[in-house]
């Protein structure tokens, strides 16, 4: 199936450049992410993938030595979430993250979710009441959770963990959600959850995935990136870069060819 | 077409396999209509026989390839131009086992024909004609698929039309020949039913390299035509 025009834009990184102090991590990258789906990362270990997606939370600010260069476009303000002036605590708030192992804190299950918004100076005990529930909803763990909520989080199994991360992420309403392998540590079974709750998630949200797994990008995914030693070599709808992608670098690495 | 090998040596050997056998059923349906055309022009109807048995093991490597890839998806999940490769082939066994029954059909109605007497003369040429254009086709669908060569394909698309036309022409005269001589309908009959399997057997041909065009560019040229007219 054919779409014709593009969506809007969610973001938008623009001659972005990243250095781990001399070492140069990320090498003029220029890509959209559109708004309200789901754009997957992929390439071979040590690319750049986690770099890069650690660039639209500014994750990269908690370490000395690292340095950015040109812009991350936020839309519809068009804010540049690399600029100084944006704090980025801020940020954090509209761009979530979700990492390859779960990582709950050591808390009961509704303090891991009610944490973000007390950061943000929420205390009414109804209002958190209400907006914990809505995001253990929103993390399809909910049904799971509901009659424990005073249990450690570190009680869950992983794929439960995983999501109660994903609901934690979700209680400050992000724009943007980050995932970094989320389902690497993970069964087949909770794998699918996670796919299936990626899928529901971009109704509301925007999504950003990196992913080893080729047949994960190819499933969740609407657009998809190639990198490689720190490029974008390629950019795309999903379904042309899986039947017919444009540049031999990218073909070789999804048909598990030598280049 | 992606010529590096994968890093998996196994997955490498499957995918030329598969090859392989494409190539040799292709080998099998030239030979069936080969020896069908050639039952028409001499007939020598003891033939038909032997293609009829051909056609059992064409269909049986039909069979066994779909099934290949079948195992090949499942434990490869085949990407990009692996993928392009074997959903082609999936599509070029179908239309080579439907070759091989048009030239089935043509070794039978030779069969009719001979056994209730003597070929007609004057249609040995012009359905002989279209006939060895057909098998043409044929050879150069495989030949495109075993080089990965779309130029060498749309040769083949483009030929499909002469054999069309050819076949169109040949219709004319058969029906004009009935009306003038009734006693000649029994035999006419039965060599529009040839005529009409050759041009299907071009049809086939058509859709092969149609198929080697997908594998090789991505595009999906069928019914292009059509489309543009429209
Ligand atoms: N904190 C750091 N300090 C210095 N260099 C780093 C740091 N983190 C990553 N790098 C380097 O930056 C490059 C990109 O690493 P990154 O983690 O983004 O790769 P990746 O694509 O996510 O790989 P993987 O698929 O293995 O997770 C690598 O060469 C890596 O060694
Ligand atoms: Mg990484």
């Amino acid at each position: 199936m054919q779409i014709h025009d593009n969506p809007a834009l969610k973001a938008e990184a623009r001659n972005l450049n990243f250095y781990y102090g001399e070492a140069k991590a990320l090498k003029n990258i220029n890509m959209p992410i559109y708004d309200k789906k789901v754009t997957a990362l992929i390439g071979p270990s040590g690319c750049g993938k986690s770099t890069y997606l650690r660039s639209f939370n500014r994750m990269h600010d908690l370490y000395p030595g690292n340095r950015y260069e040109g812009e991350i476009r936020f839309f519809p303000d068009n804010t540049n979430l690399l600029s100084p002036e944006v704090d980025p605590i801020e940020v954090r708030m509209r761009v979530g993250m979700v990492f390859q192992k779960p990582n709950p804190f050591p808390k009961s299950i509704y303090e891991n979710v009610a944490y973000g918004l007390r950061v943000r100076g929420e205390n009414n005990k109804r209002v958190l009441d209400d907006k914990v529930e809505h995001a253990l909803k929103g993390g399809a763990i909910w049904d799971e959770v509901k009659d424990r909520l005073q249990d450690l989080a570190s009680n869950l199994s992983g794929g439960q963990q995983q999501r109660l991360c994903i609901a934690r992420a979700l209680a400050t309403d992000p724009e943007l959600l980050l995932f970094d392998e989320p389902t690497s540590a993970l069964d087949p079974i909770a794998t699918a959850a996670i796919e299936e709750l990626v899928h529901e998630l971009k109704k509301r949200v925007t999504i950003l995935i990196v992913t080893h797994n080729m047949q994960q990008a190819a499933r969740v995914s609407d657009y998809t990136a190639y990198m490689f030693l720190g490029e974008m070599i390629e950019f795309g709808k999903t379904d042309e870069i899986f039947i017919k992608p444009q540049d031999k670098r990218t073909e070789d690495y999804i048909t598990g060819r030598m280049g | 077409m992606n010529e590096s090998q994968h890093l998996s040596s196994q997955f490498d050997e499957d995918l030329s396999g598969l090859r392989t056998h494409v190539l040799q059923m292709g080998g099998m349906v030239e030979t069936q209509i080969s020896a069908a055309i050639e039952a028409y022009s001499s007939g020598e109807v003891s033939s038909v026989k032997h293609i009829v048995e051909t056609d059992r093991k064409v269909n049986d490597l039909e069979k066994a390839i779909d099934d290949d890839c079948a195992h090949l998806i499942a434990r490869r999940q085949p990407a990009a131009s692996d993928l392009r490769l074997v959903f082609g082939i999936t599509k070029i066994v179908t239309d080579l086992e439907r070759a091989g029954d048009e030239a089935k059909k043509i070794a039978k109605g030779v069969r009719r024909i001979y056994e209730a007497g003597q070929m007609p003369s004057q249609y040995g040429i012009g359905v002989r004609h279209i006939a060895e254009a057909a098998l043409g086709m044929l050879r150069h669908a495989l030949d495109s698929f075993a080089r990965l060569d779309p130029q060498l394909a749309e040769e083949v698309i483009r030929a499909d039309a002469d054999v069309d036309t050819e076949f169109k022409s040949i219709m004319r005269q058969l029906i004009t020949h009935m009306m003038e001589d009734p006693r000649t309908i029994t035999t006419s009959i039965d060599i529009i039913w040839i005529a009409r399997a050759v041009e299907r057997i071009g049809d086939h041909a058509k859709n092969i390299a149609e198929h080697v065009v997908f594998i090789v560019e991505g595009r999906d040229i069928r019914h292009q035509d059509k489309e543009s007219k429209a």
